[in-house]
């Protein structure tokens, strides 16, 4: 395309974005359509739950999983409109002769970032808060004990979801804002630390003194644990505004979203998967291969990211293609590590075919210490899983 | 939403729907839409007819999936737990869309709290004020632009008492109205119903008829336009995404005036007219907003 790929990266600052060749209208409708059917699908979650739930099943019962996931859900509908609204102007500002990012005209770019930002700090927790929910099913499962605290892992993820839309401006805190504003959204964004560390706290001790057995899913949940909390971490140092003033847009700032992100979600998608495979497919998958692929992306991942935050507190900038000559060392470790960590997802692949094709078959409830109603129908389920409501005095729910 | 407490239904079927073509036709449609309107925006020769196929698609795919719907509801398929559901969709639907007001707003407030006081030299904007724009006063409308060559200036903006006064009349009597016909379709007189939501589509048409006359003096005789900086900007935008939504809840509203002389509809049952009059009712807040905050202070 003419001009080719969109100008100013995911986050499409103006006045950048807007020198965009012939690609930039189909980046604004491509969110736009990205956009509604998160929306649509959002709703969906938020109707299906609170209204299809089977008899008896109330919502303190609900598997964290899907607390996590209406809440997920709720972010989706309050934050992607404002992306709508936020690209729109751009729309209008590139091709409508507007002045919303334009201080010519009496407008200002900043403003962009605000709109941006106040649905991208939510979009982050729409990113982490289905693998908080994953998590929280996996720990208890492979402890055999309930999980610790549910009522506090529910409140925990309202408060998460809750703050989320009042710390936006952490993303922007050397773009020149008054102090009130530096120090609000510092306060909010540590804040955050608080419901964040109550969710670590009882994943902990649902381990506690657990009979616990350390199966793949099992594996990358715990990894998730240890990783995301250094994600969580070193975003607390990111939410002190006057360091941000060091760390912002350098590598260090990469470093932690990538603990977050991959470590994180990626993580929690990999135990997930592993999980619910043998109820998907209705076979067991590998667990040796499955092991080399926890433990080949458990190592190299860290090999891939944790040099980024020695490479950003040395001021090694973010978004530049090139680095000065003493970051060489350090960028040829992450790059090792990033193409073992590569490599190693192909064993993922070669796993899940393995296992659709076929391998031992699954029982129903396939894990010992399975809990939940998806455990009770046939692996693979039938069509359209439930078509009468099921009883879950059966089993007994999140909050056992 | 009546049931999202700690109770859970008690149904013990689900409906299960049947296969359907239509949200992929949906999608294609707009898929279609947005690949034609994008090269069109790029000066691109056969964007607009790419456009127009979409658009057809996608109201092909209106007719199709709300009539599959309606015969659906008319048939007597739904049962109370899907009628909950459509509730709890319409609610967050039009939550979402007041997400949608609420970054424009958002944007009117900022420039006019922060950012161009900001320009003027207020706060941190001091040097740049000095050094960039030192002729430029805060001002609110901003009738006068840092680089105003760039953009078509005005001189007077659309006052709250004239046209946007009757507006807000109008729709406040279209809402009054439109609860009016609900009142004849629970007590079951058709005849009040149908008059009822006869005048508040009548009331919607005449609504967009005064902004489109409206919009058509801004431009011809004020020069304000979407090129007005960022009074034009928030303006056009926030008046214009409203008359759009107006323009839908007269449309969705004309459907179900047309179901209802069709004899769609009970007392009972029907939700597809409270859906609309949710939708209406929201439009006419968003009014109310824009009044206060556009037009009047």
């Amino acid at each position: 395309m003419p001009g080719g790929a969109p100008a100013g990266g995911w986050t499409m600052y103006p006045p950048l974005v807007l020198q965009t060749g012939d690609a930039f209208p189909y980046l604004i409708f491509a969110i736009h359509f990205m956009g509604a059917s998160s929306i649509a699908g959002a709703i969906n979650i938020i109707a299906t739950v609170f209204n299809m739930r089977a008899p008896g099943m109330t919502l303190m019962k609900l598997p964290l999983f899907v607390w996590t996931w209406i809440i997920t859900a709720f972010l989706l509908i309050a934050s992607i409109p404002v992306l709508a609204g936020a690209v729109t102007m751009l729309l209008t500002d590139k091709f409508f002769g507007t002045a919303f990012f334009s201080a010519a005209g009496g407008g200002d770019p900043v403003m962009f970032q605000h709109i941006f930002w106040f649905f991208g700090h939510p979009e982050v927790y729409i990113l982490i808060l289905p693998a908080f929910g994953i998590v929280s099913a996996i720990i208890p499962t492979f402890a055999r004990k309930p999980l610790f605290g549910y009522g506090s892992m529910v409140y925990a993820t309202g408060a998460i979801a809750f703050l989320s839309f009042i710390v936006w401006a952490h993303h922007m805190f050397t773009v020149g804002m008054p102090l009130a504003g530096e120090l609000f959204f510092m306060y909010t964004t540590v804040l955050i630390a608080v419901p964040t560390g109550v969710k670590i706290f009882n994943w902990i001790a649902t381990m506690w003194r657990g009979s616990m057995t350390f199966e793949t899913p099992m594996l990358f949940a715990l990894a998730f644990v240890v990783l995301f909390t250094i994600g969580g971490f070193s975003g607390l140092m990111l939410g002190v505004t006057p360091v941000d003033f060091q760390y912002h847009d350098t590598y260090f700032v990469v470093a932690h979203f990538h603990y977050v992100l991959v470590t994180g979600a990626v993580f929690a998608l990999m135990a997930g998967a592993y999980f619910w495979l043998p109820k998907w497919t209705g076979h067991m998958y590998n667990e040796t291969l499955g092991k080399w692929h926890f433990w080949l992306s458990t190592i190299s991942v860290n090999v891939l990211f944790f040099p980024q935050h020695f490479l950003g507190l040395a001021g090694m900038p973010r978004r530049i293609p090139d680095y000065a000559v003493q970051f060489s060392d350090f960028n040829m470790v992450s790059s090792i590590g990033g193409f073992v960590y590569g490599a190693s997802q192909i064993l993922f692949v070669v796993v899940v075919v393995k296992c659709a094709r076929g391998g031992e078959k699954a029982t129903d409830e396939v894990w010992e210490g399975a809990q939940g109603l998806e455990w009770t129908l046939p692996s693979p389920p039938p069509f359209h899983s439930f078509t009468e409501a099921p009883d879950p005095s059966s089993i007994t729910g999140g909050n056992r | 939403m009546r049931d999202t407490g700690t109770m859970s239904n008690t149904n013990a079927d689900y409906y299960v729907p049947h296969s359907s073509h239509w949200p992929i036709t949906a999608t294609v449609a707009i898929f279609t839409m947005f690949i034609g309107g994008a090269n069109f925006l790029n000066g691109g020769e056969v964007g607009v007819y790419i456009l127009a196929i979409g658009l057809a698609l996608f109201v092909y795919m209106l007719f199709g999936w709300f009539g599959t719907v309606i015969g659906e509801s008319e048939a007597g398929t739904f049962n109370g737990q899907v009628d909950i559901s459509f509730r709890m969709g319409m609610v967050w639907f039009i939550f979402s869309e007041v997400m949608f007001f609420a970054a424009f707003f958002g944007a009117l407030y900022y420039a006019r709290m922060y950012s161009v006081p900001w320009l003027g030299g207020e706060g941190s904007g001091a040097a740049t004020n000095q050094f960039l724009w030192p002729e430029f006063a805060t001002a609110w409308p901003l009738l006068q632009l840092p680089e105003a060559y760039a953009f078509s200036t005005f001189k007077e903006t659309i006052g709250a008492w004239g046209v946007p006064f009757y507006n807000t009349m109008i729709l406040l009597t279209s809402g009054a109205t439109c609860t009016w016909a609900h009142w004849g379709l629970k007590i079951g007189s058709r005849k009040h119903l149908i008059a009822g939501l006869s005048v508040t589509v009548a009331l919607g048409i005449i609504f967009v008829i005064m902004q489109a006359v409206e919009y058509g003096h801004a431009y011809n005789e004020l020069g304000l336009t979407l090129n007005s900086g960022i009074y034009g900007a928030t303006f056009f935008l926030l008046t214009g995404f409203h008359g759009f939504h107006v323009t839908m809840g007269t449309i969705m509203l004309a459907t179900i005036l047309g179901r209802c002389i069709k004899g769609h509809f009970t007392h009972e049952r029907h939700f597809g007219f409270e859906a609309c009059a949710w939708y209406w009712h929201f439009v006419d807040v968003v009014w109310i907003g824009l009044f206060i905050f556009v037009y009047w202070i």
